[in-house]
């Protein structure tokens, strides 16, 4: 047998605390993010059962799903999201869980504060109830989403019992045009594999293209990696990472820091170790792309246009029929022919540093479309500051651009952040699902910069013919 | 958890693909903090208009399925969200089991933990299943568990493939968490070698 392994074998190994007979194996988890939507009946659970908190200190929780984007300290109107926070709140308190609270300066996305605090490292196993957990992915960990359940089990053993995944490699060569980001190159991947291309499978993302990504970028790959249907996805650590963990308010310190670089540069695949699936693209084939469709593999170059149904086999035919029909669009529209009323950047997908510098570039002296209402979201109450600091925040203003407080808002449309039927909207988040903005909500999915220049000229258009001011 | 022995029920077809958890359980319910009730509220934006009342030309709305306890469905079944809502949703509306020819991996693995079977068939099987759901007027499966079989009353019989664990812990409705900490002195001693990182130790407000 060879001893050739992949960074998701390392790791998974380094993690396994038992292997029963017959069973699945036992690993265990380096860190645990909870947040309010699906914790309340994991702690019902332990309380049912008179358990504890295995390990309050490796467990870490925030709100961010339900909250509103409106100035912190607006009463939360919706009762039931209130009692949501609430029950969080107060389950943290009994379990001794630490809670990056509404009020915290800290607070945010789970898979946006989780990387800015240091708290996901390289070589961690990293669950949380939630299937973007795949985020945490880029910085070389192995990082998914779990149900309810699963959260409970992991509150009560620190553990999982899990079969072992599948492994693939998507080896992305050469370097991606200016214009096209890592959201595009995720798309381009979900378009090409399918949103079940990847089930099974741990994800790892290689390749130049890749390499040259910045953290965020990374983040925002790994973060699609579940709508392609993978358990999780990865990039392998490299100085990018270690200098972005490095001085993090949880990362290592001193000689620790030390001896957790020297463990994390043992992490990438070895040279010639083996995968399940292997898949090969060419980034310089890439371009700026625009779901069209209620699912993220539905996507189309912005130069594209939606598709003629007339090719297509029966199931997947009946399937962009229906998409279409929501949709509102008709086969072979010219993709920037699509005008748009609503704009969302933010979610965990893209509403970093990075993410809203990108759109603040292509906002800055221009104004958004008369028609268009345009909300900017950033992950979290770090990221709202240093946007401010740079003085992104009056660009997006001047602009015509709402500037909100950090949260999951638009994303899911959990809070009152919604669109109203029959509303289309240029997204920066992750999924274009019936429904999943406001009941009957059209969501097309793009690129911080897309969405930016979208916003401004009232349809979609190629960023890459952009005036920038 | 309840055991999953041998279940006969009534099928009910639903011909689409990619069928997502956001469309099994929209957001909007998914705020209540018990494991209960969300039934009604399963594919909530199908079976209802905008002002609450039902369309009425759902699947699961026509007479003949009623009580259905067998949903059989398109590939890649309940992508998307982690949301275990959506498991709790199918069972407490009735279901025991969906029948699909692939299904994403955390709703598979949120479905065991329920009690609740994700059966795994062949495309043209769950087509030929889908078939007779919609022709044959009360159309009964028998999904038996302990011969991993699938069979009607019209000749239809196959295998499924599943995890032996997983099937294990199904027919004998067993608590994972307590299975885990048999483990108990393996964790504790992971433990020692590996504690929490120092700066996560310190206390906190």
């Amino acid at each position: 047998m060879s001893a050739k392994k992949t960074l998701f074998e390392k790791i998974w190994n380094a993690h396994l605390v038992a292997q029963p007979a017959g069973r699945s194996p036992i690993i265990y988890i380096d860190l645990h993010l909870v947040h309010e939507v699906t914790s309340p009946q994991a702690f019902d659970g332990l309380r049912e059962a008179g358990r504890k908190v295995r390990q309050p200190a490796r467990t870490v929780a925030t709100v961010d799903h339900n909250i509103p984007t409106e100035p912190r300290g607006t009463p939360i109107t919706d009762l039931i999201a209130a009692r949501q926070i609430a029950a969080l709140q107060a389950n943290c308190k009994e379990f001794g869980v630490r809670l990056f609270d509404m009020d915290s300066p800290e607070q945010g996305i789970v898979h946006v504060i989780g990387p800015e605090l240091g708290l996901t490292q390289p070589g961690m196993t990293i669950v949380c109830g939630d299937s973007h957990t795949s985020t945490h992915g880029a910085f070389g960990s192995l990082a998914f989403g779990i149900g309810t359940s699963e959260v409970e089990h992991v509150l009560a053993t620190q553990c999982l019992a899990q079969q072992q995944p599948k492994t693939m490699k998507i080896d992305v060569r050469g370097r991606l045009a200016d214009g096209v980001t890592a959201k595009d190159l995720a798309l381009g991947i979900i378009g090409q594999i399918g949103t079940d291309g990847a089930s099974g499978h741990v994800i790892e993302y290689c390749g130049d293209a890749v390499r040259s990504l910045s953290m965020e970028g990374r983040m925002t790959l790994c973060n699609m990696s579940i709508e392609a249907g993978a358990r999780a996805g990865m990039v392998a650590p490299d100085e990018t990472t270690f200098a972005y963990v490095k001085g993090k308010r949880f990362a290592p310190q001193g000689k620790e820091w030390e001896s957790a670089v020297d463990y994390w540069r043992s992490l990438p695949t070895d040279e010639g170790a083996a995968f399940d699936k292997v898949v090969e693209m060419d980034a310089a084939q890439l371009s700026p792309f625009v779901t069209w469709g209620t699912n993220p593999g539905m996507v189309a170059p912005v130069t594209g246009r939606v598709p003629e149904v007339g090719s297509l086999g029966d199931s997947e035919r009946r399937s962009t029929e229906l998409a279409l029909q929501y949709m509102g669009l008709e086969p072979g529209k010219r993709i920037e022919d699509i005008g748009i009323d609503r704009v969302f950047i933010g979610s965990c997908t893209n509403s970093r540093l990075e993410d809203l510098r990108s759109a603040a570039r292509v906002a800055k002296g221009h104004h958004v479309s008369a028609k268009v209402r345009a909300m900017v979201v950033p992950g979290s109450q770090t990221v709202k500051r240093a946007a401010e600091d740079e003085g992104l925040h009056q660009i997006f203003l001047d602009a015509g651009f709402e500037w909100r407080e950090s949260g999951c808002s638009m994303c899911l449309g959990m809070n009152p952040d919604i669109l109203q039927p029959g509303e289309r909207c240029a997204s920066t988040s992750n999924r274009n699902f019936e429904g999943r903005q406001g009941r009957g909500g059209r969501t097309h999915l793009v690129s911080p910069m897309m969405a930016a220049a979208a916003a401004i000229a009232g349809h979609f258009t190629d960023i890459r013919d952009w005036k920038f001011r | 958890m309840k055991p999953f022995r041998t279940h006969r029920g009534l099928v009910a077809p639903l011909d689409r693909i990619n069928v997502d958890t956001d469309q099994i359980i929209p957001k909007q319910f998914l705020k209540r903090i018990e494991r209960t009730g969300f039934g009604q509220f399963l594919f909530y934006d199908w079976r209802f208009a905008a002002d609450g009342k039902k369309s009425g030309d759902f699947i699961l709305d026509e007479p003949r399925y009623a009580g259905a306890s067998i949903l059989v469905a398109g590939k890649n079944f309940g992508c998307g969200s982690s949301r275990e809502h959506a498991v709790w949703a199918l069972a407490d509306f009735g279901f025991r089991a969906v029948i699909s020819s692939s299904f994403a991996d955390i709703f598979a693995n949120n479905s065991t933990k329920n009690g609740f079977l994700t059966v795994l068939l062949r495309e043209d099987e769950v087509g030929e299943l889908m078939r007779r759901a919609r022709e044959v007027n009360d159309y009964q499966l028998t999904i038996d568990l302990e011969q991993c079989e699938v069979r009607d009353d019209q000749g239809f019989c196959t295998k499924f493939p599943i995890d032996d664990f997983v099937r294990h812990c199904l027919l004998n409705g067993l608590d994972d968490i307590g299975l885990t900490l048999q483990h108990e002195a393996e964790i504790a001693s992971y433990e020692t070698v590996h504690p929490p990182p120092s700066a996560l130790q310190a206390r906190h407000p």
